[in-house]
């Protein structure tokens, strides 16, 4: 190997390091452990509230169609909003100058970033599918489908990362993530068909909807979970995992292009007086 | 301090940062309109100046975080703007902290960042920094294996230190370095500067606005005001300088008289010879360095920023 790459390659070694240690901190605070909590709350209370509702297909409870599309929806929130905070919070409070000021500290930094927002999934997952599965029956119609849930999951994280990467390298503070991050999130969330089927909205918004990973998401989870007959209940009665995998491709595809340029400019930007001025900006709320 | 223009005195080999012609401007704004600076190996040069001079802007280009309008510059045989990453293990910098990784210890943070430096290694610079070694000499035993954020404000300052040295830099930036100390921290924190500048001959820059900070610290002083150096000196070639005039006030027959004069003691000694006992109320007032420093600032903060450099120029040459 060259020795540029083999230096390359120690960054990343390092920013791996770095990703698992910030993840083995993440589960064992409180403030994190809480929020995966929540969530797992949330999603189960809206199951057991509705379980006798209608799902239009003999015989299949509702937790069974409702749970495979939260899972779809709750990782696509996950993969943009966390990176997305976690950029724009360590953009404010120096983490990534310091990064900036130690050789291929950026390389470790963007690798640790992506490990960490990865191996993130797994408790988020964990603490909704396993009381999941002791309440609820006739969740999985086929074991099989443990493999779809895999490869949507894995796709649709490629797809959904570099768009929360982006979105943290492009606000311009914190508090603004919520307005260009969560709020278009929210949104997509309302309208993916995670909730209630998308032929209840008008054309273009499922169309709209269907320019997003996250109804893909939705949609993939739903092929991995329930019988073919659940079909029809979507559009064009059918899973279309031809479809999900090109949008969902495409997404990630783009996204490898796109992100380590934006990431690029945007640490070429940092710079101490930034770090200063966003400082002050936080100690003065009332502006 | 002899103005020359760019390109036509060559650095001396040891020059470590060698800076022609500098220019920066934001907008229409120009904050450095033409900074000549030369600092030399295991030098401690202190750049000085009121706040909004653009000591931070001058660091930063330095430091290659910000890009130039104007000038020629060498850092390290390079130029700052271009250098790759085996340029960035030669140099630290450091930084203040302010609530980023609270949830490492400093030990383990030391230890992640210290990795990157290892590819650097050479027999003569062996990098990093040596964990236990390094946590020592920046004072940090007893809390190494605390959570950051758990740390007092000094004691993150320290670790900030220990962040910029711990790849054995052989030219350190510090950006304002003591802001918001106390006097025990100050202290402290003066005691490892020159521990570094002995230990390893690591060449030292670095801004305050506290003129009593860049006596204590440098062997060099440069000012900046006006968006340029106007005085460049050790802290008492500057004083010696500035103490040219001085000023003698008395009162005789109840009446004041003020004279100022180069030669207080023979002003002094013609009084007594003069008019013997009459004199009273006798005061002999040598300028010092502080009160002409104290006046450029006061100049500056009025906004006559040309002025108070062309006066500071005047008093030092």
């Amino acid at each position: 190997m060259n020795p540029q790459a083999s230096l390359k390659v120690h960054a990343v070694r390092l920013g791996l390091r770095r990703g698992r240690v910030e993840f083995v901190q993440s589960i064992r605070s409180t403030q994190d452990q809480w929020f995966y909590l929540f969530t797992a709350f949330l999603t189960l209370g809206y199951l057991w509230i509705r379980r006798d509702a209608d799902t239009g297909v003999e015989g299949l409870p509702f937790a069974a169609v409702a749970l495979p599309s939260i899972l779809g929806g709750l990782v696509a929130f996950g993969v943009v909003i966390g990176p997305a905070y976690s950029l724009a919070m360590e953009k404010e409070d120096g983490t990534l100058l310091r990064h900036r000021a130690i050789p291929d500290g950026l390389v470790g930094y963007f690798s640790g970033q992506l490990l960490l927002q990865t191996l993130s999934l797994l408790p988020q997952l964990v603490v909704i599918l396993v009381p999941s599965f002791l309440i609820f029956e006739n969740l999985m119609s086929d074991p099989s489908g443990w493999f779809t849930v895999l490869w949507v999951m894995a796709l649709g994280l490629l797809a959904s990362l570099p768009i929360g990467m982006v979105i943290g390298s492009l606000v311009p503070g914190v508090q603004k993530v919520g307005t260009w991050g969560m709020l278009p999130v929210m949104v997509l969330a309302g309208i993916s068909g995670i909730f209630y089927p998308i032929q209840q909205l008008w054309g273009w918004v499922q169309v709209l909807a269907q320019v997003f990973p996250m109804y893909w998401m939705g949609l993939g989870m739903r092929s991995a979970f329930l019988p073919d007959a659940a079909t029809v209940q979507e559009i064009g009665a059918s899973w279309r995992t031809w479809e999900t995998v090109a949008v969902l491709g495409v997404w990630a595809v783009v996204g490898a292009f796109v992100t380590p340029i934006v990431l690029r400019r945007m640490a070429r930007r940092q710079t101490g007086s930034q770090v200063q001025a966003a400082r002050e900006a936080t100690l003065q709320w009332v502006k | 301090m002899i103005q020359t223009p760019s390109g036509e005195r060559s650095a001396p080999e040891s020059a470590v940062v060698s800076v022609r012609d500098l220019r920066m401007r934001y907008g229409d704004h120009d904050v450095l309109t033409g900074v000549d600076l030369d600092i030399h190996a295991g030098e401690v040069v202190c750049l000085l100046g009121p706040n909004g001079a653009g000591k931070t802007t001058t660091i930063e280009i330095l430091e290659g975080f910000r890009i130039r309008s104007a000038g020629e510059i060498d850092v390290l045989g390079e130029d700052p703007a271009s250098a790759g990453e085996s340029w960035r293990a030669r140099t630290g910098v450091v930084l203040q902290s302010w609530r980023d990784h609270p949830r490492w210890t400093p030990r383990r943070l030391l230890a992640q960042l210290g990795g990157y430096y290892a590819p650097y290694s050479t027999p003569d610079q062996v990098r990093p920094w040596d964990l236990e070694e390094l946590i020592e000499v920046v004072g940090m035993s007893e809390m190494a294996d605390r959570k950051i954020s758990t740390l007092s404000g000094g004691q993150r300052r320290r670790l900030d230190v220990a962040m910029g040295i711990i790849g054995r830099p052989e030219l350190l930036f510090l950006d304002e370095p003591t802001a918001g100390f106390d006097p025990q921290a100050r202290r402290d924190f003066h005691h490892l500067v020159h521990r570094l500048a002995d230990l390893d001959n690591t060449t030292i820059l670095l801004t305050t606005h506290d003129l009593d900070e860049a006596e204590k610290l440098a062997d060099r002083v440069l000012i900046l005001a006006g968006g340029r150096i106007v005085a460049d000196d050790s802290p008492e070639g500057l004083a010696l300088r500035v103490a040219g005039e001085a000023e003698v006030k008395w009162t005789r027959g109840g009446e004041r008289f003020v004279h100022s004069t180069t030669e207080p003691t023979k002003c002094v000694r013609d009084l007594f010879v003069q008019y013997g006992e009459e004199v009273d109320d006798l005061e002999v007032h040598r300028a010092s360095l502080e009160d002409a420093y104290l006046t450029l600032v006061q100049q500056h903060e009025a906004g006559r920023v040309d002025q108070a450099a062309q006066a500071f120029e005047e008093v030092t040459t």
